[in-house]
C-alpha cells in the first residue's frame, strides 16, 4: 500500500497538503470556467465580470480586509463543522447556530451599558459561543440518546432558529424607533474594537485565529480529537474500544455548535453591532462546504475560508459591474464540491479515504 | 376564538392539508423508493426546487401547466441523474453529494430566475393547474369538499401512493428494489444490477420531486419565489422515517404535516393578534423534529442505506 497516511513523516504530510490545495486549485478553475460560460449565457463578457470579481475581492487593501472579515465566521463556523463532521456527526445545522449565538450575544451586548470593556466583551464573547454551543448540543443528545438522526433535526433547527430570531428583532428586542427588523446597537464596551480603522477590520480576527489554534490541538493532538476520528471512522470499533460514541457526539455537536455561535458573535458585536433579521445570510451552508473542501483539517479551513470568502466578496463587486446575479457564487461553490467529489470518486473513493483518514489518522 | 367551532373552518383545513400535503408526499414516495433501494438522497430538496423553477418555465414558455409539470419533472430527473452518477457510479459519498446537488439546485434557480426575468418589480406569472371537480364525488358533503374538488396533482399522488405500494410489494421490480437495498450483494449474486435499479429508483425520486416542487410554482403560489421549496424535502426524509418506508404511512404522514402547514397558515389569518406568527412558522419544523424523535427507536431502515455497492470489492 502506498497510502501517505500509513507514514507519518514529515515529507509526506507536505506532499499530502500540496495535493490538496493542488486539486483544490484544479476544482475551483474548473467551476470557474463553468461559471464563465453561465456569465456568457447571461449575457455578459465572463473576462470583465471575473477581472471584476478578482479586483473586489483582492484589488486594494480594502477589498482584502473584506475578505477578511468575511473570511472569520466562515472560519469559525467551518472548524466546528470539521470537528463535527470527523466524528461522523454530519451538523447542517450551522446557520441556526449563527442565529442563536448571535441572539445569545445581542442579548448581553444590550445589557452591557455601563460595563468595562474588559468584562463586557468576555461576557458577549462567551454568551456567543454558549448560545450556538446550547443550540447544537441538542440535536447532538437526540441522536446519541434516540438514534434521531442529525441531518435532520439540524436543518429543521435551522428553520426554527430563523423563526425565533425573527420573533425577537421583531418584538421583545425590536429597535427603539420599531422601523426595521433589527435591535438597537449593543453597547460601546461590548464590541469588537476596530483594528484598522477606517477598513471594518475588527477583532474577531483574534478570536478566528486563536479559534484555528484550539480547534489545530483538539482535534489532531487531544483525546476529543481522537475520539472523534475513531467513531467517525468506525462506530463499532469505537465501542468496542470502551469509547462512549453518544457522549463523543454530545461533545462534538456542542463544540462545533459554539463555534457556530462565535461566528454568530462576530457578526453583531464586530460587524453590524447589532443583530438583523438575516444575520447569517447563508454563512452557516457556506461553512459546510468550507469545513469538507478544507479537508477536515484545522489549516485547510483556513485556506478554504479565505478563499470561499474572496468568491463572495468578489462576486458583489461581479454584480456591481456586469449586472451578474451574486446566486452564480452559490453554483461555483456546489461545482467545486462536484468535482473534487468526483475526481477523488473516481480515484477510487480518495475523499472518501480522506475523510476516513482524517477522522482515523 | 370562534372560528374554531365552525364546520366551515374545519373543512377548509382539511381540504388545505391535504392540498399541502402533495409536495411533501410526491418527494417523500419518490424517498422512500430511493432509500428503500439503499441509497440516501439528501439532494431531493433541491430536486424539488428545480422542478418548481422547471414547472414555471414550462408553464410560462408554452402557456400549458402540463407541461409545466412534465419540465419540472425533467428538471427533477437530470438532477437525480447526477446525483446518481456521483453516489452509484462513482460511489461517492452520499452525503456530501446530496449536500452539493442542493446548493447547486439553489445556485441555479436563483441565477436562472434572475437572469431570465431580470430584476423586475413585476412578479412573472404562469398559467397555473386549476382544480378539477370530480362529478359526483364533489358533492359528497364533507370528503366532497375535502378530497374530490382539489388540484389535478393531488390526484396524481394519491395514484402513485397505490403505485408505488404494488410496485413494492406485489411485482418483481418490487422485490429487486428491496433486495438491493437490504443486501445488494445477494441481489447481484442472483443476477439483479444493483447500479442498474439504483439508478432508477433515484431517477424516479428526482422525477417525483420535480413534479412536487412543480406543485409549489404551479398549484399552490402561481409563481417561482428563491428558495420556494422552504425545507420541503427535509421534511420528506423525516416523512419517510417515520412512515417507515411504507407508502400507505407516507400518505397519512404526509397529511399530517399538510396539515401542521395549513393550520399554520388559518392560525395566521385569524389569529394574527394573539399569537405571534413565528410561532406558527415553526410548527412543520418542531413536528419534524418531534416525530422523528418519537420514532426512531422503533424503525429500522433499509439495512444497505447509504453505503454504495462497489461490485470489485466483493
Amino acid at each position: 500500500m502506498t497510502d501517505p497516511a500509513a507514514t507519518t513523516g514529515t515529507p509526506s504530510q507536505v506532499l499530502q497538503a500540496l495535493r490538496i490545495v493542488g486539486q483544490l486549485s484544479a476544482a475551483v478553475i474548473a467551476a470557474l470556467l463553468c461559471g464563465a460560460v453561465l456569465i456568457a449565457v447571461a449575457g455578459a463578457d465572463p473576462v470583465v465580470g471575473y477581472l471584476a470579481l478578482f479586483n473586489g475581492a483582492f484589488g486594494s487593501l480594502n477589498s482584502v480586509v473584506e475578505v477578511l472579515v468575511k473570511a472569520i465566521p466562515l472560519l469559525l463556523a467551518g472548524l466546528g463543522l470539521a470537528l463535527a463532521f470527523r466524528a461522523g456527526f454530519w451538523n447542517i445545522g450551522a446557520e441556526g447556530q449563527i442565529f442563536m449565538g448571535a441572539l445569545a450575544a445581542v442579548w448581553v451586548g444590550l445589557n452591557a451599558h455601563g460595563w468595562p470593556a474588559y468584562v463586557a466583551l468576555p461576557a458577549v464573547i462567551l454568551a456567543g459561543f454558549v448560545g450556538g454551543a446550547l443550540w447544537g448540543v441538542i440535536p447532538g443528545i437526540l441522536r446519541a440518546k434516540l438514534g434521531a438522526s442529525e441531518i435532520i433535526t439540524t436543518i429543521m433547527f435551522n428553520y426554527i432558529a430563523f423563526y425565533v430570531v425573527n420573533y425577537f428583532v421583531t418584538g421583545p428586542l425590536v429597535e427603539a424607533d420599531q422601523f426595521l427588523a433589527q435591535t438597537d446597537p449593543i453597547a460601546k464596551s461590548a464590541e469588537l474594537p476596530r483594528i484598522l480603522r477606517p477598513t471594518r477590520l475588527h477583532a474577531g480576527i483574534f478570536v478566528a485565529v486563536a479559534a484555528a489554534g484550539v480547534l489545530y490541538w483538539l482535534m489532531l493532538r487531544s483525546t476529543v480529537g481522537f475520539r472523534a476520528r475513531v467513531v467517525g471512522a468506525n462506530e463499532e470499533a469505537a465501542r468496542y474500544a470502551g469509547m462512549s460514541v453518544g457522549w463523543t457526539w454530545v461533545v462534538v455537536s456542542g463544540v462545533s455548535g459554539g463555534l457556530a455561535g462565535l461566528a454568530g458573535m462576530v457578526e453583531v458585536a464586530g460587524v453590524h453591532q447589532l443583530l438583523l433579521e438575516d444575520i447569517s445570510g447563508g454563512l452557516g451552508f457556506t461553512a459546510i462546504v468550507v469545513a469538507l473542501l478544507g479537508w477536515l483539517h484545522p489549516v485547510g479551513v483556513v485556506i478554504a475560508a479565505i478563499l470561499f470568502a474572496a468568491l463572495d466578496v468578489g462576486a458583489d463587486s461581479m454584480q456591481r459591474v456586469i449586472g451578474v446575479p451574486v446566486t452564480l457564487v452559490y453554483i461555483i461553490q456546489a461545482l467545486v464540491v462536484l468535482f473534487v467529489l468526483a475526481r477523488s470518486a473516481l480515484e477510487h473513493g480518495t475523499f472518501e479515504r480522506f475523510l476516513r483518514r482524517f477522522r482515523s489518522a | 376564538m370562534d372560528f374554531l367551532l365552525s364546520d366551515v373552518f374545519w373543512i377548509g383545513l382539511m381540504a388545505a392539508a391535504v392540498r399541502l400535503a402533495t409536495p411533501i408526499l410526491l418527494a417523500s414516495l419518490g424517498e422512500m423508493l430511493a432509500e428503500r433501494a439503499g441509497v440516501l438522497n439528501i439532494g431531493v430538496e433541491g430536486m424539488m426546487l428545480i422542478g418548481a423553477l422547471g414547472g414555471f418555465l414550462g408553464s410560462q414558455g408554452t402557456g400549458s401547466p402540463w407541461v409545466g409539470v412534465l419540465a419540472g419533472m425533467v428538471a427533477g430527473l437530470l438532477l437525480a441523474l447526477l446525483f446518481a452518477y456521483l453516489t452509484i457510479t462513482l460511489a461517492a459519498d452520499q452525503i456530501v453529494a446530496g449536500i452539493m446537488v442542493n446548493l447547486l439546485a439553489i445556485g441555479v434557480t436563483g441565477f436562472g430566475h434572475r437572469v431570465i426575468f431580470g430584476m423586475t418589480t413585476v412578479i412573472p406569472s404562469a398559467p397555473p393547474l386549476v382544480d378539477w371537480r370530480i362529478p359526483l364525488l364533489a358533492d359528497i358533503p364533507v370528503l366532497g369538499p375535502v378530497l374530490f374538488q382539489q388540484n389535478p396533482l393531488v390526484y396524481l399522488g394519491f395514484v402513485l401512493v397505490v403505485a408505488c405500494w404494488f410496485m413494492l410489494f406485489r411485482t418483481t421490480w418490487g422485490l429487486k428494489i428491496r433486495a438491493v437495498g437490504e443486501h445488494p450483494l445477494a441481489a447481484d449474486s442472483l443476477g439483479v444490477s444493483v447500479h442498474r435499479v439504483r439508478y432508477a429508483a433515484v431517477l424516479a425520486c428526482g422525477g417525483m420531486a420535480g413534479i412536487g416542487g412543480s406543485f409549489l410554482s404551479l398549484g399552490q403560489l402561481n409563481m417561482f419565489v428563491e428558495e420556494m421549496s422552504a425545507g420541503r424535502g427535509f421534511i420528506a426524509l423525516a416523512v419517510v422515517i417515520f412512515a417507515r418506508w411504507h407508502p400507505v404511512g407516507v400518505l397519512g404522514v404526509s397529511i399530517l404535516f399538510g396539515a401542521a402547514e395549513a393550520l399554520q397558515f388559518r392560525l395566521q389569518a385569524q389569529a394574527a393578534e394573539e399569537i405571534p406568527f413565528q410561532f406558527l412558522a415553526i410548527l412543520p419544523y418542531l413536528l419534524t423534529v418531534v416525530a422523528l424523535v418519537s420514532i426512531v427507536r422503533r424503525s429500522v431502515q433499509p439495512a444497505a442505506l447509504t453505503h454504495p455497492y462497489i461490485k470489485e470489492r466483493h
